[in-house]
């Protein structure tokens, strides 16, 4: 079995059954966990307002913070897009949802997703000298962060290796090989730490909007 | 029988001129990735050459890949050359049978010990002692061992010789394998597909007689001259690709546009010969510029990489139904987290209260 085969076979279907696995696990059980349990009478009375208005006003920053955590808000809000333009649009990304999902849509020409992966790769290293080296990101990275960093830039830079396999001087199917395993520990590492915040973003901004409605605090 | 008549000899006497020869060489030289000052050696390597002793075993095979050799609706200088081996023991194409057969390939052995080429169409079945194919009641087996043992080298010719292929597919009924997975002594060059070119095998055989040595071979075995690069890298829908212009179905509009196959299965980019190259009856055309992508079959267990429609980027397996149970096994153990989460929070109110 050449590595290729190990990746689209056992490596992908047991990265793709435990990453699945871990989501519903995760999902159901943080959903259905009956949270804080108030004694006092509530403030307010329009809580899925005030949820719906957290998840609107926590995604661009506070005017009063904005000058400081700039580079870190609009980095990011780019790397998010450039990677979305990555995973979703890129042809053969297509075709593997289409496997996966049974249905598919129209994509971007591979030099405009290759623009794209150049992009995220240049934002998430910038991103990671910055954890590395301010000092209030240092004190809240922990060893989940660094993780979620690799298994996330892995997958794009050994796509870009294997579409330019010509120039490294190695076997397309051995790169293609590499970076399906490289997704494989993604899918893989999804459910179990900070990358799980694809699924509770939203609904974790939704409650703390209620939470503060509940206590009357507007945010 | 292996005479000494030279091959300038010999094509003179075919009445092939000086011109046609080195043009034939030039041609091989080319193909071959070997510098253009080569073409002289080349020619006056090939001109001396002596016939060379070739016994050709078939076993587990279609008789696509002596098909594919021999077939020619025109004479050609490959043809020649490939005539002008001493082809001593062919089942298809030789006019002895039954022990005289048999007698021809010993005595082809016994006089050219040491020197003789063999080449060899078809996997070997090795499961129960081989019994699955025998010829002259030896099986496929003892006959390889037999003959590899005084040959200077072996051609496995096609993609069954080669890496086992369709007979070794899953399930493997025979336990069929590979030239390579017996014998291991003797210099052994692949030249895979399904069927093979032509071109290759002459051009493999041209550079023996000039050179006496074999070619530069690849991780399979593969001449890199041949397999060096991918179908894909190489392949003139290539544009379409990068532009992301695919076709959808075998009679849509990007069919007939010429857009690239990739999303029907096409198996290019990880399939390495020379048909986007070479192309096939005679530069005509190749699977790929006839509207079929690539099947990979010059690749090891080309038969068993998943489906010839399904693209790359698909897994080699169906993912619904694991998938579904993940999720339910998933959600069951969800619920079973947040029910002990719910009875300590009671416990601790309890405690509290």
């Amino acid at each position: 079995m050449s590595l290729l085969d190990f990746a689209r076979g056992p490596a992908l279907e047991w990265s793709l059954l435990i990453m699945v696995f871990g989501i519903f696990w995760r999902l159901v059980g943080t959903f259905l966990f009956k949270g804080q349990v108030y004694l006092s009478k509530p403030k307010g009375t329009r809580f899925v307002a005030a949820g719906l208005r957290t998840i609107a006003t926590r995604s661009w920053p506070d005017e009063r913070l904005e000058r400081t955590i700039r580079f870190q808000h609009y980095s990011g809000y780019l790397f998010h897009i450039t990677l979305f333009i990555v995973i979703f649009l890129f042809e053969p990304h297509i075709e593997f949802f289409k496997w996966l999902l049974g249905f598919s849509w129209p994509g971007l020409p591979t030099n405009a997703v290759t623009f794209a992966a150049a992009v995220t790769v240049a934002t998430l290293i910038a991103l990671g000298i910055r954890r590395a080296t301010n000092p209030i990101m240092k004190s809240i990275t922990n060893a989940d962060d660094w993780l979620s960093w690799l298994v996330t830039i892995g997958p794009v830079v050994t796509g870009m290796m294997a579409f330019a396999h010509q120039n490294i001087g190695i076997r397309y199917e051995d790169l293609l090989g590499i970076h399906i395993l490289s997704v494989c520990l993604l899918f893989i590492w999804i459910p179990f730490g900070k990358l799980m915040h694809m699924f509770l973003l939203f609904p974790g901004r939704y409650q703390i909007g209620e939470k503060f409605e509940f206590r009357g605090v507007r945010a | 029988m292996a005479s000494n008549m030279t091959l300038g000899e010999s094509l003179r006497r075919r009445g092939v001129s000086r011109r046609g020869f080195l043009k034939f060489c030039a041609a091989t030289a080319s193909m071959m990735a070997l510098p253009p000052g080569s073409v002289p050696a080349l020619a006056a390597a090939l001109e001396k050459a002596r016939r060379p002793s070739v016994i050709w075993l078939s076993f587990q095979e279609c008789t696509g890949c002596a098909e594919s050799i021999t077939r020619a609706d025109a004479p050609t200088l490959e043809g020649l050359i490939f005539d002008y081996i001493s082809l001593d023991y062919q089942h298809t194409l030789m006019a002895a049978a039954g022990d005289a057969a048999e007698a021809a390939r010993e005595a082809a052995m016994h006089e050219n010990a040491g020197k003789y080429l063999v080449i060899v169409d078809g996997s070997i079945p090795v499961k129960d002692d081989g019994i699955y194919s025998t010829i002259a009641g030896m099986t496929n087996l003892q006959i390889l061992k037999d003959t590899a043992k005084d040959a200077a080298a072996i051609i496995s010719l096609g993609s069954c010789a080669a890496f086992g292929g369709i007979p070794k597919a899953n399930p493997n009924p025979t336990g069929a394998v590979a030239v390579s997975d017996i014998v291991k002594d003797k210099p052994i060059i692949n030249v895979p597909g399904c069927p093979p070119i032509p071109v290759v095998i002459t051009g493999v055989i041209a550079q023996y007689l000039a050179f006496g040595t074999l070619p530069e071979l690849d991780v399979h075995g593969r001449p890199k001259a041949f397999f060096g690069q991918n179908i894909h890298d190489r392949c003139y829908r290539r544009p379409f690709y990068e532009r992301g212009l695919f076709a959808e179905t075998f009679d849509d509009e990007g069919a007939k546009a010429g857009w690239c196959l990739w999303k029907l299965g096409c198996k290019g980019p990880i399939t390495y010969n020379a048909c986007a190259v070479t192309k096939w009856n005679f530069g005509t055309s190749f699977p790929i510029q006839a509207g079929h992508g690539c099947i990979g079959c010059s690749e090891p267990d080309f038969w068993d990489k998943g489906g010839f429609y399904e693209p790359l980027a698909a897994g080699t397996y169906a993912p619904g139904a694991g998938l579904v149970s993940a999720a339910a096994v998933g959600v069951a153990v969800g619920v079973g987290s947040a029910v002990l989460a719910r009875n300590s929070q009671k416990a601790l109110h309890k405690e509290g209260a």
